[in-house]
């Protein structure tokens, strides 16, 4: 419990959290559809996928905010637990597709091929899609963060070179012969774990999953970044060269904290697709990399719970104004961002905790 | 190579010098940093490098740790160990700790976390995961915190601390390491002169168990704790002696005027 409650602002938005991951599915569950308790569909999966980028946030404050690692292609990660949740969802539709083919999703039968590739095999059982989920992205970091942190790339180098992969991964998405379905992505799901994917009490098992895993995870990073392999990240990220000249491998450090982070950002990846219904190779665009930086730098980073705030708050804001004036959103996001950087380094939260030392 | 550090008999120091510096070149972009250096620092000697700015003192603690490649020329810890074979990680592991010129301490953590990281444990990711001190482990950052003086300063973050405290929280890193060799970089400069006594005390004091090489420009300092001194200059060894020799020898006068 310590690890949630370290202070007050934390303990606060985890106790939001477990509420809302509690209770919004249970009034759901137990009140009629007329109720005032009772949230539609379209809110539960909306809260769903804000938790979803509030652990995608999280995963990045973990290699930026702690080891200052600035990743700008966190957003790759996603995207391959995205893919690999949404392969699971295409063979659980089975025989209901348009072209009513039991083995092969519809695109495939649109592109005449005949069998299932051998990197589709498998997905179609719920225990190794989700193996995947985690193991894709995280073998993708190790081999990456292997190459380049052991030639020593950092600074904005590195920034570069994820932005590179993520780009790479789009335009391979993209391509119809990959097997991903092309720009379409993976849609029209229909059920998952046998449940109807549009349903309302599916939704709210769903809402409940990424409210649970969310805190779990901040747990565990909380754990770890309390941990002398914390310090160790954290002083990395201050004197990189200090930290060898004590006798570690620097390298391995980053590695280990760039794949667990992938690995969480995997795992959001595949909470989001089910909740939105679709994944399509636009999750690899470098756009949205940046925008998980801006959110974690919003919040306030190195601290967890800042990009936890930060993503949900610069959502919020989007969804607000994608439906109200659309083409002014990068501007507004833009801007956010250069005043943030500008006057509140520590972000929204540097505004909570200089307070609090005030007092 | 293991997280831990040497076996104790894998160092051998039965020749006398701890570490062997031979015919060392080193060039940036057809500038000579170092030029036919050659150097035996004595097992528990405390050796003072002195020379002008640029002399490349500080180039040669960067061959030594592993942090820059000679074009030619070796280096040895004692008679067995190639330091040219190791990185930054393997040589710190293996014994040799270095303080940089430039005083730096992880400011963002606290003075007592400082030491914490030095220590001389296992520090592969695993085992620094789940690292927890123990009971000596602590006395023994107690104990270095007490001869640094940064003892009311424990869980301050290092960024607070003073110029020349940061200085004594790098050298107490490089205590915690229990390191065979130490060499330090300016350890003086920025301090006052109570503080300077206090180092000189400090680094006399740990001579004999240890191999010291200290590069300082402040010769009042240099006298006070050195009984070997050696000149570099552009790259190679002028001449070694004690400080009264060094400073009578005319090339080492004609270095320091001319230059
Ligand atoms: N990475 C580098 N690239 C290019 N030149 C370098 C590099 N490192 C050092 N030099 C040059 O090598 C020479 C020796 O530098 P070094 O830092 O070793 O001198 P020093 O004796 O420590 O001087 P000081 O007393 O000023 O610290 C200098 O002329 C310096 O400019
Ligand atoms: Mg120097």
């Amino acid at each position: 419990m310590n690890l949630f409650f370290q202070d007050k602002l934390a303990g606060s938005l985890m106790a939001v959290i477990a509420c809302i991951t509690v209770f919004i599915p249970l009034f759901n569950l137990l009140t009629p559809v007329d109720s005032v308790l009772h949230f539609s569909a379209y809110t539960v999966s909306l809260l769903g996928k804000y938790l979803t980028f509030a652990l995608l946030g999280l995963s990045l404050d973990l290699v930026w905010g702690y080891c200052g690692i600035l990743a700008l292609g966190q957003g790759a990660f996603f995207a391959l637990g995205g893919y690999a949740m949404g392969m699971y969802l295409m063979r659980q539709i089975g025989t209901r597709g348009v072209y009513g083919n039991a083995e092969l999703p519809d695109f495939m039968v649109f592109l005449n091929w005949k069998e299932l590739p051998w990197f589709w095999q498998g997905f179609n059982h719920f225990g190794f899609a989700m193996l995947m989920v985690v193991l894709v992205p995280g073998l993708l970091a190790l081999v990456f963060g292997w190459l380049a942190f052991r030639s020593r790339v950092t600074g904005v180098y590195l920034s570069i070179i994820t932005q590179a992969l993520t780009y790479a991964l789009l335009l391979a998405f993209f391509r119809n012969e990959m097997g991903f379905g092309g720009n379409n992505g993976l849609t029209d799901f229909k059920e998952l774990l046998g449940f109807n994917i549009q349903s309302e009490g599916l939704r709210s098992l769903l809402l409940m999953a990424t409210g649970l895993i969310l805190l779990l995870a901040f747990g565990v990073s909380r754990w770890v970044m309390n941990s002398k392999l914390g310090r160790v990240v954290t002083a990395v990220r201050d004197q990189e060269m200090r930290v060898r000249f004590l006798g570690y491998r620097v390298e391995h450090f980053k590695l280990w904290i760039f794949v667990f982070s992938a690995m969480l950002a995997g795992i959001a990846g595949a909470l989001y697709v089910p909740q939105v219904g679709i994944i399509n190779p636009s999750e690899f665009s470098p756009l949205n990399s940046l925008e998980i930086v801006i959110w974690v730098a919003i919040g306030g980073r190195g601290t967890l719970y800042g990009a936890i705030i930060g993503a949900v708050l610069v959502n919020y804001a989007k969804s607000l104004l994608t439906g109200w004036a659309p083409e002014i959103w990068l501007f507004f996001l833009g801007t956010t961002f250069i005043l943030v950087t500008v006057f509140l380094p520590n972000g929204i939260l540097g505004l909570f905790r200089s307070q609090e030392q005030k007092l | 190579m293991s997280g831990l550090a040497l076996k104790p008999d894998e160092l051998d120091v039965s020749h006398g010098p701890i570490l062997y510096l031979e015919g060392i070149n080193l060039s940036f972009d057809g500038f000579k940093a170092l030029n036919n250096l050659s150097l035996y620092i004595d097992a528990g000697e405390l050796r003072c490098v002195i020379g002008p700015n640029g002399a490349g003192k500080t180039t040669m603690m960067d061959v030594i740790t592993g942090k820059t490649r000679p074009d030619s020329g070796s280096v040895f810890f004692g008679q067995t160990i190639d330091l040219l074979k190791m990185d930054e990680a393997a040589v710190a592991r293996a014994g040799i700790c270095r303080k940089f010129q430039k005083p730096t301490v992880f400011e963002a953590l606290s003075v007592f976390e400082n030491l914490e990281l030095a220590l001389a444990v296992d520090k592969t990711v695993w085992k620094t995961l789940f690292a927890k001190l123990n009971g000596i482990q602590r006395d023994r950052i107690d104990e270095v915190l007490a001869i640094i003086g940064l003892t009311e300063q424990r869980s301050r973050p290092a960024g607070v601390l003073s110029h020349g405290q940061k200085q004594w929280l790098e050298i107490g890193m490089l205590l915690m390491q229990d390191p065979k060799v130490m060499l330090v970089d300016e350890p003086v400069a920025g301090m006052t002169h109570q503080e300077i006594e206090r180092t000189a005390e400090l680094l006399l004091s740990l001579r004999g168990e240890r191999s010291i090489v200290v590069v300082e420009h402040d010769m009042e300092f240099v006298r006070t704790i050195a009984s070997r001194v050696t000149v570099l200059h552009e790259g190679s060894v002028l001449t070694e002696g004690t400080m009264d020799e060094v400073q009578n020898d005319p090339r080492v006068i004609q270095v320091y005027l001319g230059g």
